[in-house]
């Protein structure tokens, strides 16, 4: 009872006062029935989470050796070998991905937040909010027809095309979320010292915003670091190493499908090592933005 | 005159700066060359990133238009009501995947709203307090994992456990009803419905969560006020008042669960078929991208692909506009959760 948010119903718990009417039996019971269905669904929401989890942590360290994590991928059916090549793959893809995608995202929302507070504004928020739901195999599509079919053949680049462009809708509302929050007070102030519009943005808003605006740039990088469907037919994969931007590349996450849908057994346990360190990279890169911003090491003013 | 006998007045506030130290360390952000100019071109520079968004949208519409036009022109409407996909012939009809990606989408749903629903009320309504961050932060969890690994699991974890399980239960309990008969494979729809449930369970109930959260204060005590326990509380002052909210979260998690891909590619079982039985293998509309657009050898294939690709597209559009919409009713004022 000392759950409840608001008031509890009287002081002496669930007993009615004297001189009330008692709660009939089936409403007691429809109360409890209730509660307990709740907690019933906590239970089952929380055990696919600790299923998956403790899954792929059991599978993954016993499969992660130094080969894995040096070699490139041996021919079918042979033994050993490794996804070295994939996690250099990935770095480059990302890469890629977030110097196109970062500077447009950040721009758009400083856009939203500065000066669009009007109908185009609007629409552009919109706009935005339609592009975060595009399924990620449909911008894998479009990455195709105009990266792909222009060069003739499969290539990082498109991969990283691909994912920036389901970045930038991400890092767009959040940065405009987060430039918000800076206080009015802190314009008027820049503009009262004679500083320029522009200079009051970049060093006095966006400065003030920056932790905000990285925790909000991490959670795109996380999102589209785990992508696969819009890798499949932009990166393709690569059995070799490659760091060549226009050349098929090889991925994690298109290695760890490959492997697990093969047929061979230790491909199978390369993907689950693959989905650990996949899934290490992805809760450290944001854990570590999160500690540095929090620390004040990247100039966070907030 | 006489004010000029008066003495001058002593500055008691804020001091004009001309300290040469001051100066230098306002320096950096205020110069002489700053101005008009540099404030017009950056002006244009952000939006020119703005536009960039509408830019992105434009062109996928285009491409997606363009680039279907042929397979378009070739079938028309019956594109979507044919059943067969015959790449060999250059003949196809999307109808096994339009199926499949409705039904393995509505069955996430009828198991994930309820669980979606009941894990949002328990953690506004009846959870301790100390419970509820870690509480949130663990669903917010499920929604980071990458689809890829859910499908890893599924494969080896879920797969597994339908097929020794639940499918047999299923089949003798409710084999009459048609929907669960056949051999249990294990994968097929049923299998993809539950990994969608289980990956858009953490986007209904954090939108729920937030909607249950700006129902006001006072309409719970009002309701205690008037006699009502705490279901009865629950059911007609916050559920009621946050309906359009909660559908609305459901109706994102349609959205996310149509155009899901990889993990549902890899337990579905890819047929283009459409059977009754939920034990049966199927196919759905991301899927058939996923598996056969980087092999699509003819024009008329790719063409035929991308315009699945378009029918996804505009379906989930149409969905997420649904969607953001009936929670803006709701929320209506506070800023969109990017997570969303």
């Amino acid at each position: 009872m000392a759950s409840l948010r608001g008031p509890v119903p009287d002081s002496t718990g669930s007993k009615p006062p004297h001189g009330v009417l008692e709660i009939s039996w089936w409403r007691r019971v429809a109360d409890h029935l209730a509660t307990g269905f709740a907690v019933v669904t906590v239970v089952l929401v929380l055990a696919p989470l600790v299923a998956i989890f403790g899954y792929l942590v059991y599978k993954g360290i016993g499969s992660i050796n130094l080969a894995f994590l040096t070699q490139i991928p041996k021919p079918p059916g042979e033994l050993g070998g490794g996804m070295a090549n994939a996690i250099a793959g990935s770095v480059l893809i990302l890469a890629i991905a977030s110097l196109l995608g970062v500077p447009v995202g950040i721009g758009a929302g400083i856009y939203l937040a500065e000066y669009g507070r009007n109908r185009f504004g609007d629409s552009i928020r919109f706009v935005s909010d339609v592009l975060n739901g595009v399924p990620s195999i449909v911008i894998g599509i479009v990455a195709y027809t105009i990266v792909v079919l222009r060069q003739k053949h499969f290539s990082a680049l498109a991969g990283g095309v691909a994912l920036a462009i389901m970045m930038v809708p991400t890092i767009t509302r959040t940065t405009e979320e987060m430039l918000l929050l800076v206080p009015n007070v802190l314009r008027e102030a820049a503009y009262g010292l004679g500083v320029p519009r522009w200079r009051t943005t970049l060093s006095i808003v966006l400065r003030t915003a920056t932790s905000g605006i990285i925790t909000g740039v991490m959670l795109a990088f996380a999102r589209v670091a785990g992508e696969t469907a819009p890798l499949l037919f932009t990166a393709f994969g690569n059995q070799y190493w490659n760091w060549r931007v226009d050349q098929p590349t090889a991925a994690l996450p298109l290695q760890i499908f490959t492997y697990a849908i093969s047929p061979y057994d230790d491909w199978h346990r390369q993907a689950w090592a693959g989905a650990l360190v996949l899934i290490v990279l992805i809760v450290t890169a944001v854990a570590a933005v999160r500690f540095a911003v929090r620390r004040g090491t990247l100039g966070g003013v907030a | 005159m006489a004010n000029q006998a008066l003495p001058r007045p002593r500055l008691t506030g804020p001091q004009p700066i001309v300290g040469r130290e001051v100066r230098n360390r306002l320096n950096p952000l205020v110069k002489s060359s700053d101005g008009v100019v540099a404030d017009r071109v950056f002006g244009w520079a952000i939006l020119a990133c703005a536009l960039v968004v509408l830019g992105i949208l434009a062109l996928i519409v285009w491409q997606l238009v363009a680039r279907s036009q042929l397979s378009w022109q070739a079938f028309g409407w019956k594109f979507f009501g044919g059943q067969d996909w015959d790449p060999v012939n250059d003949h196809y009809g999307a109808l096994p995947f339009v199926y499949g990606t409705l039904v393995s989408s509505l069955l996430s749903l009828v198991i994930a709203v309820p669980l979606a629903v009941g894990v949002a009320v328990f953690t506004t309504e009846m959870c301790p307090k100390w419970l509820r961050g870690p509480l949130s932060f663990t669903t917010e969890l499920l929604a980071a994992i990458p689809s890829v690994i859910y499908g890893l699991w599924a494969i080896f974890v879920l797969v597994p456990i339908l097929r020794n399980f639940v499918q047999p239960f299923l089949a003798t309990t409710l084999g009459w009803t048609g929907l669960f008969e056949g051999p249990p494979f294990g994968i097929g729809m049923l299998a993809a419905g539950v990994i969608l449930a289980i990956m858009i369970i953490p986007i209904i109930s954090s939108i729920a969560r937030e909607v249950l959260s700006v129902v006001p204060q006072h309409q719970r005590e009002a309701a205690l006020a008037l006699g009502a326990t705490r279901w009865e509380m629950i059911r007609l002052a916050v559920l009621r008042n946050a309906r359009a909210g909660i559908v609305g979260g459901i109706i994102l998690g349609l959205g996310r669960a149509l155009g899901e891909t990889m993990a549902v590619t890899m337990v579905i079982g890819n047929r283009p078929e459409i059977a009754k039985s939920l034990f049966a293998p199927g196919y759905t509309m991301a899927s058939v991208l996923a598996n056969e657009f980087s092999e699509a050898a003819g024009d008329l294939y790719l063409s035929a692909l991308i315009e699945i690709g378009l029918a996804l597209f505009l379906v989930t559009i149409i969905v997420n506009a649904l969607a953001r919409f009936l929670v803006w009713s709701v929320t209506r004022g506070q800023p969109a959760r990017t997570r969303a």
